[in-house]
């Protein structure tokens, strides 16, 4: 272009072929965006620097003490001070064992392991839904709790482990998965329950799902614990893990119900007049049109219930059982390793992250694979 | 309806079994057959359960009373509100420990909602720093059981900070030590009476000016900045009348002893641990609940306040949060809900709250399971009704001014 051309533009294009010219280079750019997005105004600024200062002091203190100065091998307290001045990861390495298995007998460990890989095998049918053979891979997800207790608790050829020796991560599983898979069902009767034009039915609904959500887990485990064995018959010997799987149930479906009662309000009632207007009987109702669509509406809640179980597993503690918070509470009092209980929270902390966060990074794929746009 | 069709099939129909049927297949008999089956299910579990339970409480030689509140419960507990001896009831026991979780779950309610506003708008601001940071702490707290929050933190205060002698200390009025955080206590003279009035007479003043001044802009247009003005009525005629009546309040501030602080108020790390773990714990679900009630208002609706004329400050005032609050108050229940449950957690720490004292300690004692579970449950129960009957009525009221 020539000094003529840009002095007198209009001469040259007619109006509306001009070429776009590029923004000022005020307006674009690595600058621009660092001026607009991190010291726009006042407050931005001032956020900014607070929150630069911040990390500034942060990231080198724990990564020093992470990482840089952390002893990842040695026998005891002193070696890892010995070595350097940060956490001492030695401590967590040595219990590993004692962290997934509990009291678990060494030689039936296997057995733990099975289950764990079962478990994976049993969820895939159910979580991918193109699958191979999904069919007979769902029945076998139905019939993994009856394998899976047999696996770990014994009998018929296999050594008896008391369920008292039961710790660590499998019994954060055991007790998430069993809640999340037996409260599923629950959760469902209860809602329908609480939306059924029989009045009895609704209030005992409404009744249940207000005092499950009334009172704190904790306390439901103490019933459990010392409460639950007077309803059964004098003499019956009722195991404690069978007592608080039965109470952490009922737990979740409480919560349970009132997730997918919030899908099944979401349905717009010409789905129920339609479904009605084709002759369907209430259960093929629910069966064929609702719930498969109040379902869909409610996984966010569903996998939210799932994660909140998850955690709250942790709470077994308060009722004398170790799950993997509880064994690196109890590992706290070992002589040797005094002192260590930040290195085990943060351990036990990272390691409901990362299992709690990939789960709900899950289910944000699923809901946008299942949207439809109803 | 069903009378004639229960009639009609009554006379026409004599065989037993078909009439049976036609019972079955009428639509309002059926319901009522179904509930009286529900109900008489239900009584015989009951009555199942509760002979069971009698059975077993004679073999072993109980009773059901609750007559144990009466007797002396002759332990201690650690953080009184009310006067408490060793020789107190049980029932005094259980006072003292809801009186102690009302405490922590009314601060945490407080500075988690405080904080987690403040989270949820810091979360959706186009600073990209501080939006990433807050999503990370978000993320990581609300990913870890609260159990191991409470944990962790009692943990440092306990294992991590120094004793009383080296105390990290504000200019030397507040002290954070294993001991816990000791802050002054405040000591009124006589004449604070003033200024109590006072701040009562300006919370009435700053009401009637706000309806002053909502009366003045709907009629005359007229706009005040109301925020300013009414904080200056609440904060300023106080002032003024303590500064008059010669500031009679002094502070009785904690001084260092030979072993340990004396004076001033402190906070046991117990209960500052459960505290801050359970704030930081809801604040990191509430931000969320904030960031996701504000996106959920319509673009539009900023775009139609901004072509009406209305400042950034007023269109959030008076467009965007009145419909936000609308979607946040709901989900913000349950998680003011789950914050007094969860302060039963307590437990873990040893911090003395009403299942500390009356679902451990006297459960141990007086052996009496069935009673104190149930006083513990009822407790509950009635906190979770008042919560969310309170939080109801804020909502229907939002409701009503929003129309």
């Amino acid at each position: 272009m020539n000094s003529n051309e840009t002095q007198n533009p209009a001469e040259h294009y007619a109006p509306g072929t001009h070429p776009d010219l590029p923004p000022p280079s005020s307006a674009y750019g690595p600058v621009y965006w660092i001026r607009k997005n991190l010291f726009g105004n006042v407050t931005n600024t001032v956020l900014t620097l607070l929150f630069a200062y911040m990390l500034w002091k942060m990231v080198p203190f724990l990564s020093e003490w992470m990482f840089l100065d952390a002893a990842f091998t040695g026998e005891s307290r002193k070696d890892c001070e010995a070595q350097a001045g940060g956490a001492c990861w030695a401590f967590i390495g040595s219990r590993l064992p004692l962290f997934i298995y509990g009291f678990y007998p060494e030689a039936e460990r296997w057995r733990v392991d099975l289950t764990f890989v079962l478990l994976i095998l049993a969820l895939v049918p159910v979580l991918y839904d193109a699958t191979p053979h999904r069919g007979k891979g769902l029945i076998f997800s139905c019939l993994y709790p009856l394998i899976a207790a047999w696996l770990l608790i014994g009998g018929l050829g296999l050594t008896k482990v008391p369920t008292d020796q039961f710790g660590g991560l499998m019994l954060n599983v055991i007790i998430g998965v069993t809640g999340i898979a037996f409260s599923l069902p629950i959760g469902i009767v209860l809602a329908l329950g609480r939306q059924s034009h029989l009045p009895i039915v609704r209030i005992l609904c409404i009744g249940f799902i207000e005092f499950i959500r009334g009172v704190p887990l904790i306390t439901l485990l103490f019933v459990a614990a010392v409460m639950l064995s007077y309803f059964v018959p004098p003499g019956t010997d009722f195991d404690l893990l069978v007592r608080v799987l039965i109470m952490v149930t009922l737990f979740a479906s409480g919560y349970m119900a009132e997730v997918i009662r919030g899908g099944l309000q979401a349905i717009p009632k010409g789905q129920y007049e339609a479904a009605d207007g084709m002759g369907l009987k209430y259960w093929q109702v629910m069966r064929l049109v609702i719930l498969p669509q109040a379902l869909k509406i409610s996984i966010p809640g569903i996998v939210n219930t799932f994660i909140g179980l998850y955690k709250d597993t942790t709470l077994v503690i308060v009722i004398g059982r170790l799950d993997i918070l509880g064994i690196g509470n109890s590992s706290l009092a070992d002589s040797k390793w005094q002192g260590l209980s930040t290195e085990v929270y943060v351990f036990v902390a990272l390691f409901f992250f990362i299992s709690c966060f990939s789960i709900s990074r899950y289910s944000l794929y699923l809901e946008k694979k299942l949207h439809t746009g109803l | 309806m069903s009378d004639n069709v229960s009639q009609g099939s009554d006379q026409q129909v004599s065989s037993q079994p078909n009439y049976l049927l036609g019972l079955w297949r009428n639509k309002e008999t059926r319901s009522v057959i179904l509930q009286i089956l529900t109900i008489a299910v239900l009584f015989a579990f009951l009555a199942y359960i509760i002979n069971n339970a009698v059975l077993n409480l004679a073999a072993l030689g109980k009773t059901f009373s609750f007559d144990f509140l009466g007797q002396p419960a002759s332990y201690d507990i650690n953080q009184r509100l009310i006067e408490y001896t060793s020789q107190s009831t049980h029932l005094r026991a259980f006072f003292v420990g809801l009186l102690n979780t009302l405490l922590v779950a009314f601060f945490g309610v407080i500075t988690a909602t405080i904080l987690g506003f403040a989270l949820g708008v810091i979360r959706l601001s186009n600073n990209w720093v501080a939006s990433r940071l807050v999503y990370v702490f978000i993320e990581l707290t609300r990913n870890v059981p609260v159990l191991l929050h409470i944990l962790l933190i009692h943990g440092i205060i306990v294992h991590i900070l120094p004793s009383p002698k080296q105390a990290h200390t504000l200019a030397d009025s507040i002290f954070l030590s294993n001991r816990g955080l000791t802050i002054p206590d405040p000591v009124s003279g006589d004449a604070l009476t003033f200024t109590v009035i006072a701040f009562f007479i300006a919370i009435v003043g700053a009401v009637y000016f706000r309806s002053w001044a909502k009366k003045k802009r709907e009629e005359e247009g007229k706009i005040y900045h109301v925020f300013y003005i009414s904080a200056g009525i609440l904060f300023g005629l106080p002032l003024l009348v303590f500064l008059l009546s010669g500031m009679p309040l002094t502070w009785n501030v904690p001084e260092m002893g030979r072993f340990n602080l004396k004076g001033g108020i402190t906070m046991i790390p117990e209960l500052l641990a459960l505290w801050l773990a359970l704030s930081l714990y809801t604040a990191a679900f509430i931000a969320e609940i904030v960031r996701a009630g504000i996106m959920a208002i319509d673009k539009g609706q900023w775009e139609a306040a901004q072509a009406v004329g209305l400042t950034r400050d007023r269109t959030l005032n008076l467009v965007i949060i009145p419909q936000a609050l609308r979607i946040i108050i709901p989900p913000l229940t349950s998680q003011y809900l789950n914050l007094t449950k969860n302060s039963s957690l307590a437990i873990a720490i040893g911090y003395m709250d009403i299942v500390a004292t009356l679902g451990g300690i006297t459960l141990m004692q007086t052996g009496k399971e069935m009673e104190t579970m149930i006083i513990v449950l009822f407790t509950y129960l009635c906190i979770s009704l008042l919560i969310s009957s309170a939080m109801n009525w804020y909502n229907k009221r939002l409701k009503l001014v929003e129309r």
